[in-house]
């Protein structure tokens, strides 16, 4: 099963490589990892996609929480919330190819950021599902690059995760 | 007042009130090491290898309930430190090493004995720092003794950079430290207590499975009680040796792979298990899938959440301080809330009888050879069975943990975790520093003590009068034992060639060597070493290369199919 954890820590050197060492060193799943800090510049926000079966689940949560430098851990799909991703895709764009690259990035409610005679890239934000289909949908041999920021997740409504 | 970062480590160690460090200079520490000649309240310790220092505190901390405190320089000495630490680590122990690290514009650079040290580390602690600023270093310190010894303990290293030990700043020891991220629970949770009393006081088959938290936690005394009161059966894990009394009739002696035959059945077989402190290691249960066959409850008492439903599905959990937790279910029995019919456990005191009735730990002793059991129980009664016990790694660790039977906790110092080979005669110094006076037996193999053998000479330096014994089966016995079981008897590198004279080796260091080659010198031996109470006596016991450690659970086996004799082989 597939899991958002979402975690507050301390936005300290090396509290990056003790939750990603943690994963190694027990054979946990990292599907993807996206960190940044808060508006509490001491602490970052971790969003981790993983997958594994309950128990295992349950042990990584365990595990995180006993982190020194992880404040807070919750499993963000346990209950309604909202995942988002950043892609940017570098696309070639030349002749019938630029015309057909837009109308592609309209369809999906992207925005071409960079244009030069050759290639567009276009900026794209969604559920890991839809830039998956963006990223089917369009030509294979036209993508010269894609970059993916990994999920970020929040929780619905009342759901805050704070100290 | 304003002092350097070196006399404020130094300060620190004082404010804990650190009696001993043991540690080995190197060019990263001499700030720090200058700071401690100065001052003569932290006695320094000098081993001959880093990864002593780190066994040495480690002795001194598992048989005191105080934090073992070690010093190591930058580059090799945190590398050789490493082993130490995990070993700590694996087994839950409260330590704070301090280590040296280049000069903070220098790391990065590959400066000259550099390593980074928190990185190689991290996985084998239960925190690290790197201290980047002078005045960090009072906090840091606070902190590191405060995670070391709260919570389920383990070992912290404070890595400090040589420059920051030289810079300056007010120096003010805080009272106190709060990390927002770190609250171990205490209390458990009274509904689970009681739901587990309810198991317990109606079981059929129940059994007291306990572990080293036990011993870390303080609460040998209450287990003790609490068991008692229940009337169950209890058995202990290696770790957990001397948390309930050996002498007392309900014990059944330690189990796992090489437990007792009544203690791996009644584990097989109980039908509510309360597991206090314990992990249930994969050493301990055997086949997991196997032990989960049979249909049990099972209760779990742990201060780390983790530790539970790790392995196995646990039914009542129960997360606290073991002290706390089993203080409110005595009370708790005492107020009278659950009813117990004693009786309703007889038929299964009966069929633990009788597979005590086994004597799964009897062996056949000898006129000729020296045999290991032998020793051991020769040990236990010329010390009265108070003696403190170290030991390696090997036959002679679980020959330890069968014949020399503990009834107080803290006694028994082994790596059970990592099972680290050289542990023991370090740890024997810290725990002789740790108690003067009081008799300290390492017990050793011919392989295991050749690890940190270069020890004997730290001991003559501080006049440490430990006694080694040494079981000298000039194999890597536990190795050839498996290679016999195992490898159709391929005894590939597992014989010791060109064994030293231990004997005169100890006296090269200046100390008494003996060897024993009799089984009936072994009784006098022991009694002459026990008795020159300022010498380190090694007794060299030249035994029976052929024994073997029964009964033996083989890897991957359920617990119940033991093989109880060499006949079963
Ligand atoms: C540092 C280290 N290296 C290797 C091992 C693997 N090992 C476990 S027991 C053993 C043999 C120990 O021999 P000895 O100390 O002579 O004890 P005996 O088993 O003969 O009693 C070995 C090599 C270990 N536990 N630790």
């Amino acid at each position: 099963m597939r899991h958002v954890l979402s975690l507050l820590l301390e936005n300290e050197a090396g509290a990056l490589s003790r939750v990603s060492g943690l994963f190694s060193a027990r054979g946990y799943n990292i599907e993807s990892l996206t960190v940044a800090p808060t508006e509490d510049a001491s602490m970052s926000r971790m969003t981790i996609v993983t997958t594994g079966s309950d128990d295992v689940i349950e042990q990584i949560t365990k595990q995180l929480n006993k982190l020194v430098d992880v404040v807070k851990v919750v499993d963000l799909s346990e209950a309604p919330h909202i995942e988002r991703e950043l892609m940017l895709v570098k696309v070639r764009a030349v002749a019938k190819d630029r015309e057909e690259m837009k109308r592609m990035a309209d369809i999906f409610r992207g925005r071409i950021i960079d244009v030069t005679e050759s290639s567009y890239v276009i900026e794209l934000t969604g559920t890991q599902d839809k830039l998956d289909s963006f990223v089917g949908a369009i030509e294979p041999a036209l993508v010269l690059e894609t970059v993916r920021s990994g999920v970020c997740g929040v929780g619905r409504g009342d759901r805050v995760l704070k100290i | 007042m304003v002092l350097t970062g070196a006399e404020i480590v130094v300060r620190c160690l004082q404010e804990e009130k650190v009696d001993y460090v043991f540690g080995y200079p190197g060019g990263s520490v001499l700030f720090i090491y200058d700071e401690l000649f100065k001052q003569d309240k932290v006695r320094h310790v000098l081993v001959r290898h880093e990864q002593a220092a780190v066994h040495a505190a480690d002795g001194y901390a598992r048989t005191t309930e105080k934090v073992g405190v070690a010093l190591v320089t930058s580059g090799p000495g945190a590398t050789n430190a490493v082993t130490g630490i995990a070993t700590a680590y694996m087994d839950s122990i409260p330590m704070v090493v301090i280590s040296g690290q280049v000069p903070t514009a220098a790391i990065g650079m590959d400066a000259f004995q550099e390593v980074d040290t928190v990185g190689i580390t991290r996985p084998c602690v239960k925190h690290n720092f790197l201290v980047k600023d002078v005045k960090d270093i009072a906090t840091t310190i606070k902190k590191a003794f405060l995670i070391a010894a709260t919570g389920r303990p383990g070992p912290v290293l404070v890595d400090i950079p040589k420059d920051i030990t030289a810079q300056k700043c007010e120096f003010v020891y805080p009272d106190k430290v709060v990390i927002r991220s770190y609250h171990p629970v205490a209390k458990g949770n009274g509904g689970q207590i009681r739901k587990a009393l309810q198991l317990l006081t109606e079981a059929r088959r129940p059994l007291v499975y306990t572990g080293g938290g036990v011993i870390l936690s303080n609460a040998a005394e209450k287990l003790t009680r609490l068991v008692q009161r229940l009337n169950t059966p209890c058995t202990n894990t290696l770790m957990g040796l001397g948390g309930f009394p050996a002498s007392d009739h309900r014990f059944l002696g330690m189990l796992g792979m090489h437990g007792t035959y009544e203690a791996n059945m009644a584990m097989q077989h109980c039908d509510v298990l309360l597991a206090v402190g314990a992990r249930f290691d994969d050493r301990v249960i055997g086949n997991t899938a196997d032990f989960m066959k049979e249909p049990r409850k099972i209760i779990h008492i742990d201060i780390d959440p983790s530790s539970i439903s790790k392995r196995v599905k646990v039914d009542v959990p129960i997360v606290g301080d073991l002290g706390e937790v089993l203080d409110e279910m005595i009370a708790v029995l005492e107020n009278g809330e659950h009813r117990q019919e004693l009786s309703a456990t007889e038929p299964w005191w009966r069929q633990i009888e009788d597979w005590r009735g086994r004597s799964s730990l009897a062996f056949k002793n000898s006129d000729d050879v020296i045999k290991p059991q032998f020793v051991v129980e020769k040990l236990w009664e010329v010390t009265g069975g108070d003696a403190f016990v170290t030991t390696d790694v090997g036959q002679h660790q679980m020959w330890s943990a069968q014949y020399y039977r503990f009834d107080k906790p803290r006694r028994w110092v082994t790596s059970g975790g990592l099972g680290t080979m050289g542990f023991g005669l370090p740890a024997a110094m810290g725990v002789q520093l740790a108690h003067p006076g009081a008799p300290v037996a390492c017990i050793t193999g011919e392989g295991s003590i050749q690890m940190c053998i270069q020890e004997l000479s730290t001991c003559k330096q501080y006049r440490l009068p430990i006694k080694v014994i040494s079981l000298n089966n000039r194999y890597l016995g536990m190795v050839r034992q498996w290679q016999q079981i195992f490898h159709g008897n391929r005894y590939s590198e597992s014989y010791m060639d060109s064994l030293p004279d231990f004997a005169k080796l100890a006296e090269a260091y200046g100390h008494v060597g003996l060897q024993v080659t009799k089984p009936g010198d072994v009784e006098a031996a022991l009694r002459e070493a026990f008795g020159r109470k300022d010498d380190l006596v090694f007794l060299d016991f030249q035994i029976d290369p052929a024994e073997n450690v029964f009964p033996m659970v083989q890897g991957g086996k359920g617990l119940a199919d033991m093989i109880l004799s060499a006949e079963d082989l």
